[in-house]
């Protein structure tokens, strides 16, 4: 096995032994959500076929645990939106969003669905925070697969720290309710 | 070589276990994951779109008819594949017995046609 190409997830800080290993429940929680991210793509625009190229073959999405896209929001974690979303879509979105099961995070990929971009227009929506809540940002138009990578490891980070409370705390509750979301 | 019944414990605490550990992961888990619950969304998942009705409706039986006969005929055909890598070797006498095989299958298509399970209208 030293010759191994394969890279495994460094076991989290705790108590090792003969036979057995103690650590923080939040920690190996963390470890298995942030390392097994089922993405729901939310594609709508040319971000979205950057997106196609990251998970394929060349930049291999799976690499990071994230083999199996899911097409319904039942089964995802990561709701990733990649493209512009005209106020006509926001109602959809945000409805696809409140059916994802918890715990659900959210990555806008590239300047539309960021903040609009450059579509300064009535008709679309200036960043899908209005209607949803994010967690990564990834900037560019379109960005690169690496970008969109880096949001996910980045989105990651996020995950393996968070508290495995957070999802009942208040402070959740009310960043909900900002966004009308029961 | 004298077998007693305790000889078989190991296998009935490995059930056990086995069992077990199914059950709790799938039971404490619910328990002790995150979960929210509103009308939208345990509403049914139409692509984010309005919700049209309840999908368990009554539809055609004729759905169901064409549903079977297709997967009886579809197994029929991965029938073929393990024959057809093996035809030399298996000679003649698999010849016969897939034709057997294959003659009786077709003779219950027939039956179908006659009856005209296939006919949609």
């Amino acid at each position: 096995m030293s010759d191994s190409k394969i890279k495994q997830v460094e076991a989290p800080e705790g108590y090792a032994g003969e036979g057995f290993f103690a650590t923080k429940l939040s920690d190996v929680v963390g470890m298995a959500r942030s390392n097994s991210m089922w993405p729901l793509p939310f594609a709508t625009s040319c971000c979205g076929i950057e997106f196609m190229a990251t998970m394929a073959s060349h930049y291999d999405l799976a690499r990071f645990g994230s083999e199996r896209m899911s097409f319904s929001p039942r089964q995802a974690d990561m709701l990733l939106v990649m493209g512009t979303i005209a106020k006509k879509m926001a109602p959809i979105l945000r409805q696809v969003y409140e059916q994802m099961a918890e715990p659900k995070w959210v990555i806008a990929v590239g300047a539309c669905a960021s903040s609009g971009g450059i579509f300064d227009t009535y008709s679309v929506l200036q960043g899908i925070d209005k209607v949803i809540p994010v967690d990564v940002y990834v900037p560019g138009c379109p960005p690169r697969p690496e970008q969109i990578l880096d949001g996910i490891l980045r989105l990651q980070d996020i995950v393996k720290t968070e508290s495995v409370r957070r999802r009942s705390s208040p402070e959740y509750q009310q960043l909900l309710a900002s966004y009308n979301i029961e | 070589m004298q077998s007693t019944q305790t000889d078989y414990l190991p296998i009935i605490i490995q059930m056990v276990i086995a069992v077990g550990f199914v059950a709790t992961t799938i039971f404490v888990s619910s328990y002790l994951g995150p979960r929210r619950r509103s009308k939208n969304k345990d509403s049914s998942f139409e692509c984010g779109i309005e919700v049209h009705g309840n999908a368990r409706i009554p539809f055609s039986v004729k759905y169901f008819l064409v549903a079977i006969l297709f997967v009886l005929f579809d197994v029929e055909v991965i029938f073929l594949y393990p024959w057809a890598i093996n035809f030399r070797e298996l000679g003649a006498e698999g010849f016969a017995k897939m034709g057997i095989f294959m003659f009786l299958l077709i003779v219950g298509f027939f039956y179908v046609w006659k009856k005209k399970g296939l006919e949609w209208e």
